[in-house]
């Protein structure tokens, strides 16, 4: 399903070569405070072409504010978030976000299939309604993440899982290249946690580049090809091979690094 | 008894005079985009900022006589009452804004603080009113709570193709209006300019309690704004046919309320536009569809039977 989206860009919107040779994401010194405090400071990585990249650290080291912050939903105070080598205004609707679960309202008037239909809409622009065909379209991505018989389902009536997978069709839906998730795999079921990962590797194969929040350091390797260690500094990034070692996660959770096993198994309840 | 219900059908079917049924149908056009325009405000949760709004719109309401009567026009200008109450429900809004932008107040409080001030200094410039040499004053607490009787016929089409102006707005915005209601970051990373989209929802209740103040009146305008939304709820899971439902719920009950305020004139149209509005959220959460309570229990009765 997101073969001809990534691999043939269809859309009129075509990227310029300039942009398609730049990094998909590129943060420049990057810094966001809330109130004066500050949750990153001077934060710079250039995300590899593709792949899966799981953003990691502790609680309130700022792994949500630099998703936001490369979606321009939080505003730096100093440094940038570039995305194709453009600023995210003039990228919206080539990225995929897949915010957190929490953040909306699952007693909304909506079915599973409402809410994949929304990620048509810039497609189907301004004026026109969701058509037929509009609905058959997010059905498929329902397919995609098996969903497809709770189509019709008001979203509050779904489980955790279930929700987190519309949303995940939703995102497909938009038929990216870049894909920037927000916990996709907090509090999720093994079912939907196969699926997503089944998901993400299509799309990696496919030459998308796939940026998740993780909370569970575990999982990191048999998910993620890349890792970004951030406790507000960049620790460490690079693929998950070189730089998600003991060392340097203890490193982010400001942990000693012994013992190493009540380190990997803490930072989930911090 | 007989005879007043008799009555009441003749008003129901348009059959008791041209002026009557051209407010009639003037009142269900409101109720359109009340109920239509409702449903974003309940979706944003913005019900309660609705209120504000609405009683905020008193000062204006009675700056609008005063400047009309100083031009020498009647006091109960429509136009310059209803100008009056805009400006003043702007403000209203502004001051909302500026008091959670600049305060660590909770919003609920800046609502509660704006609502009563703003309705306070009407109640002062309304005995100010009363006061002065001119005439009309009296009519004025129409405002307060509605009133079908003594309407203009050109005012009842004015305000009709203002609601019908609402309406289409609120179709033509509707995804977007959808979307920002549910996920306004996704709305945002789409590319939608999700400050006007919300502002836009801000203003078409401001218009609505603008518009419905001479029908409804500013102290029940809200509750044209909640019920139809909240009933409608209950018979969709989807926004549309809950948009639809709810401004079709507007429209009854206003038009069955001014109907009814026809034949009781002495009874405030608003209050019996609400008390209809609210016998059909009753009904619906009883019954309703999607999530009414009956058919929610008679569902759960049928699975219990289903089970071997």
């Amino acid at each position: 399903m997101a073969a001809d989206g990534v691999l043939a860009p269809s859309r009129s919107d075509v990227q310029s070569a300039d942009a398609m040779r730049s990094p998909p994401v590129a943060v420049h010194n990057l810094s966001v405070a809330y109130g004066g405090v500050p949750a990153l400071i001077d934060v710079t990585w250039t995300s590899p072409p593709s792949g899966l990249v799981a953003i990691v650290g502790p609680n309130g080291a700022g792994k949500s504010t630099l998703l936001k912050a490369m979606l321009g939903l939080v505003p730096a105070a100093s440094g940038e978030a570039l995305i194709h080598g453009e600023k995210i205004e003039r990228q919206y609707g080539r990225v995929a976000y897949v915010p957190q679960r929490s953040s909306v309202d699952w007693d909304f008037p909506a079915t599973a299939l409402d809410v994949v239909a929304m990620g048509l809409y810039r497609r189907i622009g301004w004026l026109r309604p969701v058509r037929r065909a509009d609905r058959e379209r997010a059905r498929g991505y329902l397919e995609t993440v098996g969903l497809s018989d709770l189509a019709d389902r008001q979203i509050g009536a779904l489980s955790g899982g279930q929700q987190q997978r519309v949303f995940i069709a939703r995102a497909l839906a938009q038929e990216s290249s870049l894909y920037l998730l927000d916990e996709p795999f907090a509090g999720v079921d093994a079912t939907t946690e196969r699926i997503m990962t089944n998901v993400f590797r299509k799309l990696r194969a496919d030459g998308a580049l796939v940026i998740c929040v993780h909370h569970d350091l575990g999982s990191v390797p048999e998910i993620f090809d890349h890792v970004l260690l951030l406790n507000r500094h960049v620790i460490a990034a690079g693929p998950v091979v070189t730089d998600f070692t003991p060392a340097l996660i203890a490193k982010t959770y400001g942990v000693p690094l012994e013992p190493l096993g009540q380190a990997k198994a803490a930072p989930d309840d911090v | 008894m007989s005879e007043t219900s008799s009555q009441l059908l003749d008003v129901l079917l348009l059959q008791s005079g041209y002026n009557t049924t051209v407010v009639m149908l003037g009142a269900a056009a409101l109720g359109i985009a009340a109920g239509a325009a409702g449903v974003f405000a309940m979706l944003r949760r913005r019900a309660l900022v609705a209120d504000a709004l609405a009683h905020a719109t008193l000062p204006g309401v009675a700056i609008g006589f005063i400047v009309a009567v100083l031009l020498g026009l009647p006091g109960r200008t429509l136009g310059f009452l209803l100008a009056g109450a805009a400006i003043a429900a702007l403000l209203a809004a502004l001051s909302i804004q500026a008091i959670r932008n600049h305060t660590r107040l909770p919003e609920d409080t800046a609502i509660a603080s704006v609502l009563a001030t703003f309705f306070a200094l009407g109640i002062v410039l309304l005995s100010v009113i009363q006061t002065l040499r001119t005439g009309g004053q009296a009519g004025l607490d129409v405002y307060l709570l509605g009133a079908t009787a003594g309407m203009l016929r050109h005012e009842a089409i004015t305000l009709a193709i203002l609601s019908i102006v609402i309406a289409a707005i609120i179709s033509l915005l509707f995804k977007q209006l959808v979307l920002v209601a549910f996920d306004i970051e996704f709305a945002q990373t789409q590319g939608f300019p999700v400050r006007a989209l919300d502002l836009a929802v801000i203003a078409l209740v401001l218009a609505v309690v603008v518009i419905g103040l001479r029908i409804v009146g500013l102290v029940l305008i809200v509750a044209l704004i909640v019920i139809p939304p909240a009933a409608a709820r209950f018979w969709s899971n989807h926004a549309g046919p809950m948009t639809v439902i709810s401004a079709a719920i507007g429209a009854v009950s206003a038009y069955v309320g001014a109907a009814i305020s026809a034949v009781y004139p002495d009874v405030p149209t608003g209050a019996v536009i609400v008390l209809v509005a609210f016998a059909i959220f009753a009904v619906s959460v009883a019954l309703g569809t999607a999530r009414g309570l009956l058919p929610r229990y008679a569902g759960r009765h049928a699975w219990r039977e289903r089970r071997p």
